[in-house]
């Protein structure tokens, strides 16, 4: 096939771009272990709100220091309405829902995960800037979605 | 096809009139959600109809006008190049069962009962008409593929040496596309929502129904833009008298279409729980590939413009550019959509960042990025190839032809306003589809608001370029003064291609797809099927 000059070297620093794009995400994911949410583990929604650990939602300390986030995203309120946590430490979100799809997003970082009913959705984030932050529900679920959400309180570190 | 007798075009002519018609509908309920998210109080204003007026809009523009417009420009572009159409009994049955389809799912949505929105993820559940009435205007769309199809191989037959004539080549990656696509939607539809609709099974499993319809979901997105690349290198470069830089690249790019559009579905399930972390790395990879046809698509579809402003004289760096019919209405949509498409298209490799999706997944910036891309780079051209059409198939002149030369600069304008704001306010968290951005007097929240204002006066200007184009469209239907239809002639390239080889083999560019296809998709949904899982019942807030 003939191509032009020109052309040919338009296509080489487009696949060169994308090769570096590439290069770039997978690089960063490996790096520095960022993944986004994909949590393999199902749970039953018709008994999460009676058995299980989804009846304690709550923040845990575990025995190293780190922090359990223990959630429920449902129509149209999130448990814990306000989570407290300590800047630094590493804070793992467990979450799932009873009814439908739900969105978990803390808005000014990068937690971000759909919470599915039937399935557990889990992530740790480490918040360094204590305030307070926005949670909010970003999947549609109904008529009052957009009064879906609840309070992140990171304080300073003792 | 000069001269003022005119062929018969009633079929192309049904198609686009349920399209326009569905982009009419659209459009109003746009206008409203844009004034609602800015917490405008509007008469009539209530979350019911806000998000039933959300889910109208969703399906009228990306399934109904789309669908259609292309159905009807395939039928045109096929009778164009290759003379005729075969099975034109089956391709006015379709039509009629796509439409019953689309009246069907219209009266579910508009009654109330089926405000899922546009993506109607299970465990939320519409009424069965929802599910029945969309398969209906699939299967309909089904039978244009089939239409499609024949006519090619009945073509092919007696013209065995010929390359398929470019636009043709390009319609037919798009149906190849589009079966491929909906295969998806066909088992999530089919073994999943209707069954549970009707009440035949109770329960189905969220996460599969979404990685079927993603499956879906983003080879549309090429069903709809393939159209539009047809439209950039094969009419417009002739509209504008210059000649399609290479025709051997533009093959090139829609077989990779075919290849690539399909195994990528999980860029858009990233923050999913239920598959594995590989497997959405994997649909990275496949993603970034897709950005090379488009890529390609950039140079030769620009420099075929350049080679029309060279054949006028224009011997400066950038001085061609001027020298464009910038004030031709059908021009002036299409480049503008093009320069829209450059900005959208970096979008979305940010958001199919493996890690990066995070800051923006289910933002406003989402909704800013489709509608630059489908909503602008896509539905302009179609709306600017709509006024080079009117004349060719309905043998009137533009009617309003003032109108017709502000609609998409106001298009443009509007949509850069709405579209650029809704990035940023997305990247600020705010979330896609909310009937109000106020989250009970947030903080946080409080700074958005003067972002939802300014998207609305983006809508409100999108508004007024839609009843623009409406005006021209119906006016010249109605009053426009008969004239001898101008030719319709596609671009000729500056070297041809000689012989039908490699790029022409349809079926062989097919079978590797579906190779690819299964190498994405087989193992992370044979472990979705077959670990222990918990299926969900309906819900139905709303």
């Amino acid at each position: 096939m003939k191509v032009d000059l020109y052309e040919r070297i338009w296509i080489w620093a487009a696949a060169l771009m994308i090769i570096a794009f590439l290069a770039a995400v997978i690089f960063s994911a490996g790096s520095h272990a960022v993944h986004p949410p994909s949590r393999i583990e199902t749970v039953d929604p018709t008994k999460v709100l009676t058995e299980g650990e989804f009846t304690q939602a709550g923040v845990t300390t575990r025995e190293d220091g780190s922090v359990l986030v223990t959630g429920l995203a449902r129509m149209f309120v999130f448990t814990p309405g306000v989570m407290r946590v300590p800047a630094g430490v590493p804070v793992t979100f467990r979450l799932t829902s009873p009814d439908v799809i739900h969105g978990f997003q803390i808005v000014g970082t990068n937690a971000n995960a759909m919470v599915i009913p039937g399935y557990v959705s889990q992530f740790t984030v480490t918040f360094d800037r204590p305030g307070e932050y926005l949670v909010l529900c970003n999947e549609y679920c109904g008529l009052s979605h957009h009064l879906m959400q609840a309070k992140l309180i990171v304080e300073e570190a003792p | 096809m000069s001269g003022v007798e005119l062929p018969d075009r009633r079929l192309e002519v049904q198609h686009f009139a349920v399209a326009i018609a569905a982009f009419g509908l659209g459009a109003a309920m746009a206008v409203m959600q844009a004034l609602s998210r800015a917490d405008i109080p509007l008469p009539m204003r209530s979350e019911k109809l806000y998000y039933l007026s959300v889910t109208a809009h969703g399906v009228l523009m990306a399934l109904v006008f789309t669908t259609f417009f292309i159905m009807g420009l395939g039928y045109f572009v096929a009778r164009e190049t290759l003379g005729k159409l075969e099975w034109k009994g089956l391709a006015t049955g379709s039509f009629w069962l796509a439409l019953f389809g689309t009246l069907m799912t219209t009266v579910a949505i508009l009654s109330g009962t089926s405000t899922v929105l546009y993506t109607f993820y299970p465990p939320l559940q519409a009424h069965w008409s929802f599910y029945v009435g969309a398969t209906l205007l699939v299967v309909g769309s089904w039978g244009f593929c089939a239409v499609l199809i024949r006519t090619y191989v009945m073509w092919r037959k007696d013209h065995p040496e010929t390359p398929t004539p470019l636009a043709f080549h390009g319609m037919l990656v798009s149906v190849i596309v589009w079966i491929l696509a909906t295969s998806g939607l066909a088992v999530e539809v089919l073994t999943m929502l209707v069954p549970w609709s009707l009440g035949l099974i109770k329960t189905v499993d969220p996460v599969i129904a979404r990685t079927w319809f993603w499956w879906f979901g983003h080879p549309l997105t090429y069903f709809w833009l393939i159209p539009a690349y047809v439209v950039w290198y094969t009419i417009v470069p002739r509209h504008v008298e210059g000649k399609l830089f290479s025709d051997q690249l533009a093959r090139v790019v829609f077989i990779m279409f075919i290849l690539f559009s399909t195994p990528v579905g999980f860029h858009h399930q990233f923050t999913d729980p239920g598959i594995d972390a590989s497997w959405k790395l994997v649909h990275t990879i496949t993603t970034y590939m897709i950005l090379f046809p488009s890529l390609v698509t950039a140079f030769t579809v620009i420099a075929s413009l350049e080679v029309a402003g060279r054949l006028k004289g224009k011997k400066g760096l950038f001085d061609w550019i001027g020298a464009l019919p910038w004030k031709d209405p059908f021009f002036a949509s299409v480049g503008l959509a093009m320069l829209t498409f450059a900005v959208g298209g970096f979008g979305g490799a940010i958001n199919a960042a493996y890690a990066m999706n995070a800051m923006v997944h289910n933002t406003a910036w989402i909704m800013g990025h489709f509608h630059l891309t489908v909503g602008t780079a896509v539905a302009l051209t179609f709306m600017g190839l709509c006024y080079w059409l009117m004349p060719r198939v309905l043998g009137r002149e533009l009617k309003f032809p003032k109108l017709a030369i502000w609609q998409p600069y106001l298009w443009f304008v509007g949509m850069t306003i709405f579209g650029g704001i809704n990035h940023v306010v997305g990247l600020m968290g705010m979330p896609r589809r909310v009937y109000s951005g106020k989250f009970l007097d947030s903080e946080v929240a409080k700074g958005w608001e003067g972002m939802t204002l300014i998207s609305a006066y983006g809508g409100v200007i999108l508004f007024i370029s839609s009843l623009c184009f409406l005006a021209v469209i119906l006016g010249t239907w109605l009053w426009g003064k008969e004239i001898a239809p101008p030719e319709v002639a596609f671009s000729e390239p500056l070297e041809a291609t000689g012989k039908a080889g490699l790029w022409d083999r349809f079926g062989f560019w097919t079978v590797v797809a579906v190779v690819l296809i299964i190498a994405a998709y087989a193992v992370p949904l044979y472990d979705l099927y077959t670990m222990p899982r918990f299926e969900s019942l309906p819900f139905k807030p709303f």
